[in-house]
């Protein structure tokens, strides 16, 4: 009897330890082979000036048209879908606690809409703009990729907010709270950090994904200055610097690559930080 | 002299999914006296508690029927809005809840939620709670920490200040010293008795010695129904009931 139990204990110790191994090995393995390949051709001139002509066939020029954009882009996104994200998710959790059955059914629906694959959200969104004869744009971007960030915001935001012991949600309400004081005073503080935590992961979400703006957003060599614009996105210009012959503009889609590695640790390390700074009053019940 | 009932609970009952937890209560609750709520684990002193202050609302399963009159209004079938009735009640949980915010914002928040908000009242306001739950002198240093370091004890008495600032008539506390030493429970005892004055207090305890000191007025319950209730010198000196009896004496099955 003894004897099994150590066997067991021994086996998930060595599945474990190995599961761990090959997940850091793979995140190692990939992080190397981007920064070994694109490390060398990223320069201050990449970084500062937006395509010359004849760019992707090697000439001058760099990617801050795709920087600016696909932050312009996200930005714009994670912004949107937190100011409808946050509400709903509180709504669900403060709000809805009497009405189980239709908390859950809204969870089902979510889990349904982060399913659906980012294409579909890029085809939904071109059907749309076709009907009403939009281009494809910054806004028509930031507006499909919105949509299709919010289900992961709203769910990543909601495990957060379930885990809220109902004590704490009564004390509230028995201190004459309203519900939405209970909602933006209590809940919002006690989830902080891991509110944080899930935009940063919708952030990251939103900069990453090439198939939901391959039709919406369009793409330029020139930085938008207005909403109905077309914008370049770093996924894309790594797309179709990857896709030339020359092996020079090859080598710059992995520069752009780093960027955007760079980019979601930058955000990844502030968001920590951050998350931090607010930890501290979280009640761990 | 006729007491006057600040609570009149009639034919309360309350179900979970199918199960009945609270089986045709009717019990009075005299006005600025101390009520005490005896009976074993599990036969729904807390429920009856969260009844009063309507936070069955917030369970998907229950359902309730009967009626809460609170200075004579019936608070289960209302159209005031129920975050009013709430603020006439401090409930005090069976286990702390502190709000995630540090000590001194704890106090001010009910404060500030009724609309004060000048630092020189809400500063004046904070220390006299603290000070009326005996805490202000263990706090008073590191108001500004979170106060969720606080021991269980501390957080118990940083609740109870934290209803008495939203300025309730009534005070709902579910075993108010279950996690402090017999010093602290003492000041804390001394601190109802004085409140009294002011306040209609309800009370859960399992100490029978406490329930003798505190009590003006007794219910016991068993297995969600009132099996007796009456001023405590009748409930304590002469109880009707075998059962109640059996439980005071401790030789309870
Ligand atoms: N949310 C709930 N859902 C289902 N059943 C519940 C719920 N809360 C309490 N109960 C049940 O209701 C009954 C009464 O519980 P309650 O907490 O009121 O007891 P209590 O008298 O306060 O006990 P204790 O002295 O241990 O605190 C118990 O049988 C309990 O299992
Ligand atoms: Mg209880």
């Amino acid at each position: 009897m003894i004897q099994k139990k150590e066997f067991e204990e021994k086996f998930f110790r060595v599945l474990m330890f190995f599961s761990t191994l090959i997940i850091a090995a793979a995140l190692i393995f990939i992080i190397f082979s981007v920064l070994y390949k694109g490390l060398p051709s990223i320069s201050w001139e990449m970084l500062t000036q937006v395509p010359e002509g004849g760019f992707y066939f090697g000439r001058e020029g760099g990617i801050l048209n795709a920087i600016v954009g696909s932050l312009y882009l996200s930005t714009g996104a994670t912004v949107m879908s937190f100011l409808v994200g946050l509400p709903l998710a509180l709504y669900m959790n403060v709000h809805l606690v009497r009405y189980g059955k239709l908390v859950n059914t809204i969870r089902f629906i979510l889990d349904l809409l982060w399913g659906v694959p980012s294409i579909v959200y890029g085809a939904f969104g071109f059907a749309v703009m076709t009907y009403f004869g939009i281009r494809v744009s910054l806004l028509a971007g930031t507006i499909t990729v919105t949509l299709f960030v919010i289900p992961i915001m709203v769910r990543a935001m909601d495990e957060i907010l379930k885990s809220v012991p109902v004590g704490l949600l009564e004390s509230s309400l028995s201190l004459g709270s309203t519900r939405a004081e209970t909602a933006y005073k209590v809940f919002f503080r006690q989830c902080l950090p891991g509110l944080s935590t899930a935009v940063l992961l919708s952030f990251g979400r939103a900069i990453g994904d090439a198939a939901s703006i391959l039709f919406t957003a369009g793409f330029t060599d020139y930085i938008p200055t207005s909403p109905d614009q077309p914008v370049a996105t770093l996924p894309l210009s790594i797309f179709f610097q990857l896709s030339s012959p020359i092996p020079q503009v090859q080598e710059r889609a992995y520069a752009s690559a780093v960027v955007l590695v760079i980019i979601i640790l930058v955000t990844s390390i502030l968001s920590r930080m951050f998350s931090h700074r607010y930890q501290k009053n979280k009640i761990n019940f | 002299m006729m007491d006057k009932f600040k609570i009149v609970i009639e034919n309360l009952n309350l179900q979970f999914g199918n199960q009945p937890i609270l089986k045709n209560i009717c019990a009075s609750i005299p006005e600025n006296k101390i009520t005490v709520i005896m009976g074993p684990s599990g036969c729904g002193k807390t429920t009856l508690m969260k009844s009063l202050n309507r936070l069955t609302d917030l369970n998907p399963d229950a359902k309730v029927t009967g009626s809460i009159f609170i200075d004579g209004q019936d608070i289960l079938h209302t159209s005031e809005n129920i975050t009013l009735i709430r603020k006439k009640m401090g409930l005090l949980a069976q286990r702390p809840y502190p709000l995630p915010m540090n000590i001194y914002n704890n106090i001010a928040y009910g404060l500030r939620i009724s609309g004060r908000r000048k630092k020189r009242y809400l500063d004046k306001r904070v220390e006299h709670y603290l000070r009326q739950v005996s805490l202000w002198d263990e706090v008073k240093d590191r108001l500004k920490e979170p106060a969720g370091r606080l021991s269980i004890g501390q957080q118990q008495r940083l609740c109870l200040a934290r209803g008495l600032a939203v300025g309730p008539d009534i005070i709902l506390a579910d075993e108010p010293t279950s996690a402090l030493d017999p010093i602290s429970s003492q000041a804390i005892e001394g601190k109802f008795n004085e409140l009294k004055k002011n306040y209609t207090i309800v009370l859960v305890t399992h100490i029978l010695r406490q329930a003798k000191r505190l009590a003006d007025h007794v219910i016991f319950m068993y297995m969600g129904e009132v099996v007796e209730q009456g001023p405590a010198s009748e409930i304590f000196g002469n109880p009707r009931q075998e059962m109640t009896k059996s439980y005071l004496n401790g030789i309870f099955y």
